[in-house]
């Protein structure tokens, strides 16, 4: 019985052992390779790990499925945003003729570009889905410049990890891996179905992320900046939804 | 020491570790889900069919409940509570849990017999007469001979293997056709559903099916007997009847 015991304890703590040396092991790999989320901590941490490294393995480059013309919804739904501030007012009353998007920190070039100096980039165009997270949809097509372009225009620092994006009001601010941020879908967004951006989709400037939910697709963009970590924005936790109870990651 | 021989002898059959650990995570896991899920749903309680839709779409249907966003037009004069933050991080973390459990239980399953033993009809089961006889045999709700024998009759082993290997597929796959990037990896994911708003539907309907399951299963639990087969699910200790041949 004894004996029993002892090589059951012993096949116990080699097992226990083996494990947690297994998972700090996959920890390390996992930083390293860029698999863990800001909001990694508190009890929803390990599903949120689990999801983003799962969405890194398989989903990196992968692009986010476009649909025909014929599918572009006849009656999006542009949900609500908190009223305008006094800034965004000002803009909107000039025609957003001096609507400035600054692109800072780990660039080599920081630069303040206007609406048209974005267009004098390469302009694209993608018929995507916006899915908020509360279940409805809307196929669009999206008109604009993108990121990566803007990323390699100012010169990306090979440090740089994440990309920090802001709203006019700043309260309203989102991040996105590099995976996100060069991806080509991933449009500085000017024009909505062959027309200007309406303000209620985001207009004069919204980055649509189509690979994640709409809430990442930030509304009013007038400030991006380049990071390799996100611990001295907000509370640390990579974006304002974490610190507002949604996750950071949001392509599910 | 007769005594001790004699309940040997009763307890020849066990409920294997592997199902009664796997069973109870799933319990635990699926509560979480159904939780989050219904509370997810209460922001947008309208359904659709195909790949979008929105408040400015025509919906399949809608739930006659109140919504937790005042976007949404329900009829109630009241808007309830924004909860979506924490349901959608323990949605997805249940949904893992449940997952991986699942793993576990299907690939030792596989691999040790248990669905070729317990759970795959008996030969002389596959046909309508033994499934008729099965469920006239619970009608007056007395102890069935399977039980007394400690193994499944033929209703409860098709139900399992539909809810095993059906319906916990399907709401997989359903959930995973509602992420935007795993469905730009396998398009085919949501494309042969119909669309997005085609796989959330069905991942209600699949989700409930799952909670009638609940249900009846526990419903059964109780009326076969709680006590015995909550100790059979817990230490795995079956109690067969003393004529077993």
């Amino acid at each position: 019985m004894t004996n029993f015991s002892r090589r059951k304890l012993i096949t116990g703590g080699l097992a226990a052992t083996a494990g947690i040396s297994g998972l700090g092991a996959a920890a390390v790999v996992a930083q390293r390779y860029g698999l863990i989320p800001p909001d990694n901590g508190g009890v929803w941490g390990p599903g949120e790990t689990l999801t983003y490294a799962a969405q890194r393995l398989l989903t990196t480059h992968s692009p986010a499925r476009e649909f025909s013309r014929s599918m572009i919804s006849k009656m999006p739904f542009a949900n609500e945003t908190s009223p305008p501030n006094d800034a965004f007012k000002h803009h909107q009353a000039n025609g957003f003729s001096d609507w400035r998007l600054t692109v800072d920190g780990m660039v080599a070039r920081p630069v303040s570009l206007s609406l048209s100096d974005l267009r004098s980039f390469p302009v694209r165009s993608q018929i995507t889905e916006v899915a908020c997270e509360e279940g409805w949809s809307y196929i669009a097509e999206w008109i604009g410049t993108p990121l990566v372009e803007v990323l390699h225009a100012t010169g990306l620092l090979p440090q740089a990890r994440y990309v920090v994006y802001y709203s006019i009001d700043r309260g309203w601010w989102e991040s996105i891996d590099l995976a996100d941020a060069l991806h080509p879908q991933t449009l500085l967004t000017m024009g909505m179905n062959d027309g200007d951006l309406p303000v209620s989709f985001g207009g004069p400037l919204r980055l649509r992320v189509p690979r994640q939910l709409g809430y990442k697709s930030v509304k009013y963009i007038t400030q991006i900046t380049a990071t390799d970590s996100l611990k001295r924005f907000g509370e640390g936790l990579g974006s304002a939804s974490p610190e507002g109870g949604y996750a950071w990651y949001a392509g599910i | 020491m007769s005594a001790t021989s004699t309940l040997r002898k009763l307890e020849t059959l066990r409920v294997s570790a592997v199902v009664r650990v796997t069973h109870w995570i799933t319990v635990i896991a699926f509560i979480a889900l159904v939780i989050s899920g219904g509370e997810i749903v209460i922001s947008h309680p309208r359904f659709y069919w195909g790949e979008v839709g929105n408040v400015n779409t025509k919906p399949l249907f809608t739930l006659p409940i109140p919504a937790s966003r005042h976007t949404v037009p329900t009829g109630y004069g009241y808007v309830l509570l924004d909860q979506n933050g924490w349901s959608r991080y323990l949605h997805f973390e249940a949904a893992w849990l449940a997952v991986l459990t699942g793993l576990v239980y299907v690939i030792w399953g596989v691999a040790n017999g248990h669905f070729r033993k317990n759970l795959f009809p008996l030969p002389a089961d596959r046909n309508r007469r033994a499934f008729r006889q099965a469920i006239v045999r619970h009608l007056p709700w007395a102890p069935t001979a399977a039980a007394k024998a400690g193994s499944y009759n033929v209703v409860q082993r098709t139900t399992y293997l539909i809810v095993i290997f059906v319906l916990f597929p399907l709401v997989i796959w359903t959930g995973l056709a509602m992420s935007p990037a795993f469905t730009g990896a396998v398009p085919l994911a949501a494309s042969a559903l119909g669309g997005r708003q085609s796989a959330r539907t069905i991942h209600f309907f699949v989700s409930n099916l799952l909670l009638v399951f609940l249900v009846v299963h526990v419903t059964m639990v109780i009326v076969s007997g709680f006590k015995s087969r909550m100790r059979a699910m817990i230490t795995g200790r079956v109690v067969v009847a003393k004529e077993r041949t």
